[in-house]
């Protein structure tokens, strides 16, 4: 199953399909990722406005699931909604999730 | 007054012409003749001769959305780009349907200013992340959403910079008596 999704999930996605991080409707950051590699680096980078605008509208799990079909992702950032964080917990709690899930993906 | 065009220069008739369409471009050739005291015809002729040139480029109706039902948000975007690839960025906006202005400006750093209008504000972000954001060049972007709008109009070509003045000294007039 790992196998699967850790060849399921492309290594960088072309400009069009990265995710690209916003603060508020229409404005952009300047920031974005191409990877998932990519994305855990930028998570630490983005102001906290901009991880609480995409994850409260549930950007980030639309990109696992339709960019890098990695429905698996999207299933570990829907159990983080309980817990109501913002700021820097969120950022950490969201690096941690991909951090793991990324660990899992290669050791497998 | 004349003012040279890359072909021909206008006249202070021609001039009077596109104020007179530029008031209203559905009357007649006739009226804007009788107006300038000019036959109809020098009208027609003037009038073709600046279609032909390109300096009336088209007539359209000024449509009030808003009192037409149509539901949109409107929304002023200031794209700050490398300076190497602002023109083909705002190249790119023009060719989209619903940019509707777009400029370049030069302040502390390179800009590309447009006018953008979506259905609805989840619309207009899907627009700026899937197409403009991953345009190259393109460093970040702001966006404010109009939300009243106060005056919207076409550049007038004024035959007699003087009516400028004496329609601002009218404004001015009508703000102190209020």
């Amino acid at each position: 199953m790992r196998e699967e999704v850790k060849t399921r999930i492309p290594k960088e996605v072309p400009r069009e399909k990265a995710f690209y991080f916003f603060t508020s409707i229409g404005n952009y950051t300047g920031k974005s990722a191409s990877s998932l590699e990519e994305f855990m680096e930028k998570l630490m980078e983005v102001n906290t406005k901009s991880l609480e605008f995409h994850f409260y509208r549930e950007d980030f799990e639309k990109w696992f699931i339709e960019v890098l079909q990695d429905q698996e992702l999207a299933e570990e950032f829907r159990k983080l909604y309980a817990l109501k964080l913002t700021g820097e917990p969120l950022r950490n709690q969201l690096y941690k999730t991909v951090e793991t899930h990324l660990k899992h993906l290669t050791t497998s | 007054m004349k003012v040279r065009n890359n072909a021909f220069s206008l006249d202070s008739t021609d001039l009077k012409i596109l104020e007179a369409l530029q008031e209203d471009a559905r009357q007649t050739y006739t009226t804007i003749g009788k107006r300038l005291g000019i036959a109809h015809s020098t009208v027609y002729d003037r009038v073709k001769r600046m279609e032909n040139y390109g300096i009336i480029k088209s007539y359209k109706a000024l449509i009030d959305a808003e009192k037409a039902g149509v539901k949109q948000v409107t929304a002023i975007m200031v794209i700050y780009t490398d300076p190497k690839e602002s023109e083909k960025v705002a190249e790119k906006l023009c060719e989209c349907l619903n940019v509707l202005e777009v400029y370049t400006s030069l302040s502390e750093e390179l800009q590309v200013i447009a006018k953008v209008v979506a259905e609805s504000q989840e619309s207009l972000h899907e627009f700026i992340a899937k197409s403009i954001a991953p345009l190259p060049g393109v460093l970040r972007i702001r966006t404010s959403m109009v939300t009243k709008k106060f005056k919207e109009s076409q550049p007038i070509i004024v035959n007699n910079p003087r009516k400028l003045t004496v329609a601002k000294e009218k404004e001015d007039g009508k703000r102190k008596k209020t």
